[in-house]
């Protein structure tokens, strides 16, 4: 499959990165996590973000799903400039248009699965029998079925990243964004969320970014990017296992 | 939205019980002592003025002296009982007055013997002071006349002397003369300063004068005006008419007072209610301090849970969504520590003035302001940490172990 063909499948781009650069710092100390970043998105795809530790994908991530700015540069999102959002309205874009997933689940303790996959939609004002019904739902289709009233200390590694999953497509959201979700779990239960958001991908047509330092993990993606020193080293399509 | 904050609240609060209960100990306690402190200083004013009407309301004390209370200092000239005579004579609206003298004296009947207050005066006096003979009788003309060796007494004094016995018709050792008991005094319990109203003998003022206290001296005037009189005219009135049978020129000062039921009031209850702002500043000061607590706390909670704040700000939260949900907390921890404080400060309340025999006076201004006040606690003392928390930078909150 090559790049153009997808660009015409997936007409809409999703998301847009003209010359994005990060600058940490200032005068002496400045460092740049990104050195102009140049990137389209398109609806329906699954991409990986590799490169090694200081490469600038984590950076990326964060203003992908706006919890930070760019220093420079033009991130569009939806035909949106989020460059010249408030804090505000960036929050409601990630309420509205974003999923997190990470490495370390952040589930909230002592809360049940239940309760942590109804929290996005306490803040969209979802009624409470909806919320429910949603909630129990994205648990039905991250398969933990019967599970919806155990505490995260109650579940394994696997199972609470599968909660953390629920909780970040029960809102529907245009994308998902994965900080390194396979990161803290084995082989088999690595396999199994990259199954899952592979599904996720497919059937329901999610956008997902997932950062990733594993090519196993990567693999599952149909693009993969190579980041390096704040920079797009490669940009390649993949054939799916 | 508002409700499942505060039920978020609630849940928060449940998950750290001892926690939760030991911050709003402060307020416990804060509000509780406000309450107490108002509910036992009303009780005791209401005490006050009610010894006071029984007293009589429209009753006049006049002493020697310039000073207030009924202290005989020495080199004031002490009234006569023509003086008493006199104002019931010539100032209008009085109805009665007595003259009265006494002195603290051993009675001894049989085996017992008993200190008491002897007093020597009329039968105006137990008018007067709004006292009724409960068996026997008053005194005659004749005894008050010849100074009869007659006495009535009150309930302690019988109880002390005869205990079961019949004490109508017995005669009673005083010093050197032996009184017959010609009647018994209702009951009238203590009085305003906690003395026992009870522990009194009445002898006739001519008795008094001439076998105890050996001279024509009368100690203090009792006065009872018309009901619905001026006693400010009554008073001027007898004013004028003391000082001109006291020999006072125009430019002498009074050597003697008048106090009226109000001023002694005013006096009594000024007090108690001085105090009772007092103590209810103090008590006042504990609520603050327990407002102190909770910031305490919400601070410490707030940096326990920055992952928490993290999460939902990542999710989509807004600042003042989070502002909220912790101020919601902190609000719902003081006014949870509020409520247990009112049924504390009730429940400590009714013991209390059971124990210091005070009437219980159930006061819900104070209540609902002390509730309101340790909600405010909470807004005022939750803000600065709820602040703290929604200012949080997600992605640092995220890292955050």
């Amino acid at each position: 499959m090559k790049s153009d063909s997808i660009k015409e499948t997936l007409k809409e781009p999703l998301i847009t990165f003209q010359k994005v650069t990060k600058i940490y710092g200032k005068g002496q100390a400045a460092m740049d996590a990104l050195r102009g970043i140049d990137l389209t998105i398109y609806e329906g795809e699954f991409l990986a973000i590799m490169g090694p530790s200081g490469s600038g994908k984590s950076t990326f991530l964060n203003i992908l799903g706006c919890l930070d700015t760019a220093t420079t540069g033009c991130y569009i999102f939806k035909g949106v400039e989020v460059s010249k959002l408030s804090r505000r309205q960036r929050a409601l874009l990630r309420r509205h248009f974003i999923g997190f997933v990470f490495q370390g689940y952040n589930l909230l303790n002592r809360t049940t699965a239940l309760e942590n996959v109804e929290m996005p939609l306490l803040y969209r004002r979802v009624s409470t029998v909806e919320r429910h019904r949603r909630a129990l739902a994205a648990l039905e289709i991250v398969g933990l079925k019967g599970w919806e009233n155990h505490t995260p200390s109650e579940l394994s590694g696997g199972q609470q990243q599968r909660v953390a999953i629920a909780r970040a497509i029960v809102t529907e959201p245009a994308v998902l964004l994965a900080d390194e979700p396979t990161g803290n779990l084995d082989t088999t239960r690595s396999r199994e969320i990259m199954d899952l958001l592979t599904a996720l991908n497919q059937d329901k047509k999610i956008t997902i970014v997932m950062v990733t330092h594993e090519p196993d993990m990567a693999s599952y993606a149909n693009r993969i990017i190579n980041f390096r020193d704040g920079l797009v080293a490669s940009d390649k399509m993949n054939r799916r296992q | 939205m508002f409700w499942n904050i505060i039920l978020l609240a609630l849940r928060e609060m449940r998950r750290n019980t001892l926690r939760s209960l030991l911050t709003i100990l402060g307020i416990v306690i804060g509000v509780a002592a406000v309450i107490i402190m108002v509910t036992i200083g009303e009780g005791a004013t209401l005490q006050v003025r009610q010894q006071i009407a029984s007293m009589g309301s429209n009753l006049l004390m006049i002493s020697p002296g310039k000073r207030l209370g009924p202290g005989l200092s020495s080199g004031n000239v002490p009234f006569k009982q023509a003086d008493a005579e006199a104002i019931t004579k010539n100032v209008s609206s009085v109805v009665a007055a007595a003259p009265v003298s006494s002195q603290s004296i051993k009675a001894i009947f049989g085996n017992q013997n008993w200190s008491t207050q002897v007093t020597g005066t009329d039968n105006n006096y137990i008018r007067i002071t709004n006292r009724t003979i409960k068996s026997g009788r008053e005194f005659s003309e004749s005894e008050l006349h010849s100074g009869a060796a007659v006495c009535i007494i009150g309930e302690t004094v019988r109880k002390k002397l005869f205990g079961g016995q019949e004490a109508l018709g017995e005669r009673i050792r005083l010093e050197k003369i032996s009184c017959e008991v010609i009647g018994l005094l209702e009951e009238k319990g203590q009085s305003t300063m906690g003395m026992d109203q009870d522990d009194i003998v009445i002898v006739p003022l001519s008795t008094f004068q001439r076998r105890i206290s050996g001279n024509q001296d009368v100690a203090l005037i009792h006065v009872s005006i018309k009901e619905g009189a001026s006693s400010e005219r009554v008073k001027q009135e007898i004013t004028l008419l003391l000082r001109e049978r006291r020999h006072l020129s125009a430019n002498d000062e009074d050597n003697f007072h008048i106090m009226d039921t109000k001023e002694i009031a005013k006096m009594l209850t000024g007090t108690t209610q001085l105090l009772t702002a007092l103590l209810s500043a103090v008590a006042a000061v504990s609520l603050l301090v327990g407002g102190i607590g909770i910031m305490n706390i919400m601070l410490v909670s707030v940096t326990e849970r920055t992952r928490e704040i993290g999460i939902r700000l990542a999710i989509g939260a807004l600042e003042h969504e989070v502002l909220w949900q912790f101020l919601a907390e902190a609000v719902v921890l003081s006014s949870f520590g509020g409520l247990i404080g009112i049924v504390l400060a009730v429940v400590s309340s009714l013991w209390l003035a059971d124990f210091l025999k005070v009437p219980f006076v159930f006061n819900p201004t104070i209540t609902v302001i002390a509730f309101l006040f340790s909600s405010a606690v909470g807004v005022i003392f939750g803000y600065f940490p709820a602040r703290k928390a929604a200012r949080l930078n997600p992605i640092e909150a995220l890292r955050y172990e």
